[in-house]
């Protein structure tokens, strides 16, 4: 038997690379523990927890795309879709109008999947055509107006609470786990992964390639109307021209800040999670700390800026 | 006279020291042979000498006054050129863009002269054998092709220090003897030349004098013509061996009755395949021989279904693949080793035991989870069948060596169990312990019963590894070689068309 040796985790480029989103979510909320006021409080977490809570469910089918070396625009534009569908079918009943709003999801999945792993266009360029044109579908499903809805089962998804906890984050939180046994257990995330890593030589391999990446993208559109939905039964109303924009950018962020590389092969979940809460705490803070939007914006691109240079591939011999 | 002269060069990685006090010596007009085994230290002094690492310790001097380059392009400002064993070039630009890249003749206004860069270009060429329209982007030239630019490349800048690091691995034989003229003409001039090969008889043929590096130590340099092969390769190896180019047994196996086990029928595909037909029994290696360019890894390639065919089938125990495809040709036991292990083989961002569970995750999961037990099962059996040397079976492909990277992709295609094991050249670019391992590998398997098809580059290989071999020439089967004519004049002479 060889004894193992306990070393103290050395602190260099790999370890920050890996566990620096970590680090710096721990550090900034100590500074909001000592420093803002009501930091502390209940109901400031909890509108915290809400506010992060779709940004959190888009990054999630963003960093599985991303994890094949693609890219999906068109997330803000499907949480735009299934919102403007909500209304027209919630006459016949909550579970209809989910069903309908997921199903544009898939509808939209499947477009972005087979322009990308059958036609072979680039992932920026597919998913631009429905980044475009899907917030445009939107709108005229919803013919440019702003919907209130009432309907108290699906304000309950928006506004209700389990167990002491918003539903928001409760459905969260179980789409983060879901997301993480995908990628780590079954046979589906370890063939993404190697998509990702060489696709070349999964394809020949034997491995069924255009499936796994059109079922990627469908997941990723599935993950983007959940979202769609949440944010429609969280403001109670539905506005296709402001539900979900720019979320691709800022599920972007919280992939590339959370560690997972834009060249695929690797997802992390729990990173993607945490690069969420980062950008969302360093937003709260600054506006606690009465700074200006623009600050907050230069402060978000500094972060992606060291994030990205954090995981710079070290050099190979 | 030195032109280029380290001293105790040292160089330390995390964890490994890469080179330790090495001294090194290149006079002008000498060829020198820069030997061993991967992870030898080779790489790391090329990457000293050109500018891309500095040394930890030691001193350069080139041209009798004391060096340091700061970077690549320091170097090669001083005259010390680089041809990589990939070639590492722009494949979507033309050939004359590649050429002249940095360096384009300009006209009166400052622009790209492109007539005169175009012209300039194919005269420069046609020295080195190359005729093609350099308008071409380069990445549609052939392999070799692409080599010879490059080469070209590197002697156009002034270059007073060539170093080729296993400039023919890619090339054939008629290209190797057009670089071997160039290189002839370099000694000539005056010009050092760095040549780093695996290939004995290229060592032998043409360089000088020999620095053999192991573990990132000098064992030996010397005059090349003093040191005998068998000396030679045991230094590099630190055991003694016995003479024998390689390890196959050359022991006959298949059973010559029994049905094939592959069956390849009237293949064809555009400009490139032509009617190929050859069969493959159990325990059978056949060889596919023929130039660089002549359809053997399209032709595997197309069994494999990674190659587009316009008619032909495959058969595999008597059962038709129609058309086959990647996923159905695996199902049906065909597996493939491609050439370019980087690009088609290995997955670097995963570690070995993903790599070599990949094509079988279905078998080690039940309801699409993947069971770490049962896939822990089969990689450790691989890992140790194979000798795979890797820290722990998490360790990223990408990080072994070249060896190493090929035994993990073998490793995922016996994993599938298949029927014919298709190999485009198994030991191309790893060191000689495993390709001496690869080779009675594929000698163990023709033993169990697989069929074998064989392609490399290596006509000793070829000969000594097959049992019969079927020779293509421009994508049409021009001969087979059987029993008592598997030998290398044969090959040669079906290759040129001299044998009935």
């Amino acid at each position: 038997m060889t004894t193992a040796v306990l070393s103290r985790p050395k602190i260099d480029k790999t370890w920050l690379s890996q566990y620096g989103v970590y680090l710096a979510v721990v550090l900034l909320v100590l500074y909001n523990i000592f420093f803002t006021p009501y930091f502390l409080t209940w109901s400031n977490l909890r509108i915290q927890l809400i506010q992060v809570a779709p940004i959190v469910i888009v990054a999630l089918g963003m960093a599985l795309v991303i994890g094949t070396e693609g890219i999906d625009l068109s997330v803000g534009s499907v949480m735009a879709l299934a919102a403007a569908l909500i209304p027209l079918y919630l006459g016949y009943g909550v579970i209809a109008a989910v069903l309908v709003s997921l199903l544009a999801g898939v509808a939209v999945g499947l477009i972005n999947g087979v322009l990308v792993a059958r036609v072979g266009l680039q992932p920026i360029v597919a998913t631009l055509a429905l980044f475009v044109g899907g917030r445009g579908l939107a709108v005229v499903i919803s013919e440019g107006k702003l919907k209130d809805v009432r309907n108290a089962d699906l304000l309950y998804l928006g506004s209700g609470d389990l167990l002491g906890l918003p539903v928001l984050v409760w459905v969260a939180a179980v789409l983060v786990l879901a997301v993480a046994f995908l990628v780590r257990r079954t046979v589906f995330g370890r063939r993404l992964l190697a998509i990702g890593g060489n696709r070349r030589a999964t394809e020949l391999a034997g491995l069924p390639v255009t499936r796994v990446l059109i079922t990627v993208y469908v997941l990723c559109a599935v993950l983007a109307s959940i979202a769609g939905l949440l944010s429609v039964a969280r403001i109670q109303s539905s506005d296709a021209s402001a539900v979900g924009l720019l979320i691709e950018l800022s599920a972007i962020t919280a992939v590339v800040v959370g560690g997972t590389p834009l060249t695929g092969g690797k997802v992390r979940v729990l990173g993607t999670v945490a690069g969420a809460l980062l950008m969302q705490l360093v937003i709260a803070t600054m506006i606690k700390h009465d700074l200006q939007p623009s600050t907050t914006e230069m402060v978000q691109a500094v972060i992606i800026l060291i994030a990205v240079y954090v995981a710079r591939e070290r050099k190979t011999r | 006279m030195s032109l280029l002269h380290v001293t105790e060069v040292s160089k330390t990685f995390p964890g490994v020291r890469a080179l330790d006090r090495v001294s090194f010596t290149l006079r002008p007009g000498e060829v020198h042979a820069l030997v061993g085994e991967n992870g030898a230290g080779k790489s790391t002094l090329i990457k000293v000498l050109t500018g891309v690492y500095q040394p930890d310790e030691g001193e350069l001097t080139y041209q009798g006054s004391p060096a340091r380059f700061g970077t690549p392009m320091d170097a090669q400002h001083a005259g010390i050129s680089t041809i990589y064993q990939e070639v590492n070039l722009v494949p979507l630009m033309s050939v004359a863009q590649n050429l002249f890249l940095g360096r384009e003749p300009r006209n009166a206004l400052g622009l790209v002269d492109r007539k005169r860069m175009e012209r300039e270009a194919r005269e420069l060429l046609a020295g080195y054998g190359v005729t093609t329209d350099v308008r071409r982007p380069l990445g549609t030239l052939a392999l070799g092709a692409q080599q010879m630019v490059a080469l070209a490349r590197a002697v156009m800048i002034e270059a007073k220090v060539v170093i080729m690091d296993e400039p023919t691995s890619s090339l054939e034989p008629r290209e190797v003897r057009t670089l071997f003229g160039v290189i002839r003409d370099l000694h000539a001039r005056g010009i050092g030349i760095v040549y780093v090969s695996h290939r004995l008889d290229e060592l032998y043929e043409i360089c000088d004098a020999v620095t053999i590096l192991r573990d990132g130590r000098v064992v030996h340099t010397g005059q090349l013509a003093e040191l005998s092969r068998i000396r030679l390769v045991s230094l590099m190896l630190g055991r003694e061996m016995t003479e024998g180019a390689t390890a196959f047994s050359g022991a006959a196996t298949g059973d010559g009755d029994a049905p094939p086990v592959l069956r390849v029928r009237g293949l064809n595909s555009r400009h490139k395949l032509h009617d190929v037909s050859f069969d493959v029994r159990p325990g059978e290696v056949v060889g596919l021989g023929g130039l660089l360019g002549a359809g053997r890894s399209e032709t595997i390639k197309a069994i494999g279904g990674a190659y587009h065919l316009d008619s032909g089938d495959v058969e595999v125990d008597g059962k038709d693949l129609r058309k086959p495809t990647t996923v159905r040709a695996v199902k049906a036991g065909i597996a493939v080793q491609p050439e370019d292990r980087k690009a088609e083989g290995i997955i670097p961002t995963l570690s070995v035991r993903e790599n070599i569970a990949l094509a079988v995750l279905p078998r080690l999961s039940r309801l699409g989870l993947v069971s770490d037990a049962r896939v822990d099962e089969v990689v450790t059996a691989y890992m140790t069948r194979l000798r795979i040397k890797a820290a722990s079976p998490d360790q990223a492909v990408g990080d072994l060596s070249g060896g190493n990277q090929q035994k993990v992709l073998l490793a995922r295609l016996l994993a599938t169990g298949p029927k014919a094991l298709l190999l485009d050249e198994p030991t191309r670019g790893i060191d000689v312990g495993a390709k001496a391992e690869v080779q009675s590998l594929i000698d163990e398997l023709a033993a169990e019963g697989l069929g074998v098809v064989l392609v490399s580059s290596d006509a000793e290989e070829l000969i000594e590894g097959s049992d019969r071999v079927v020779v293509l020439r421009d994508g049409v089967v021009v001969g087979t070689l059987t029993g008592a004519e598997v030998t290398t004049e044969d090959l040669m002479a079906a290759i040129a068309g001299e044998r009935s």
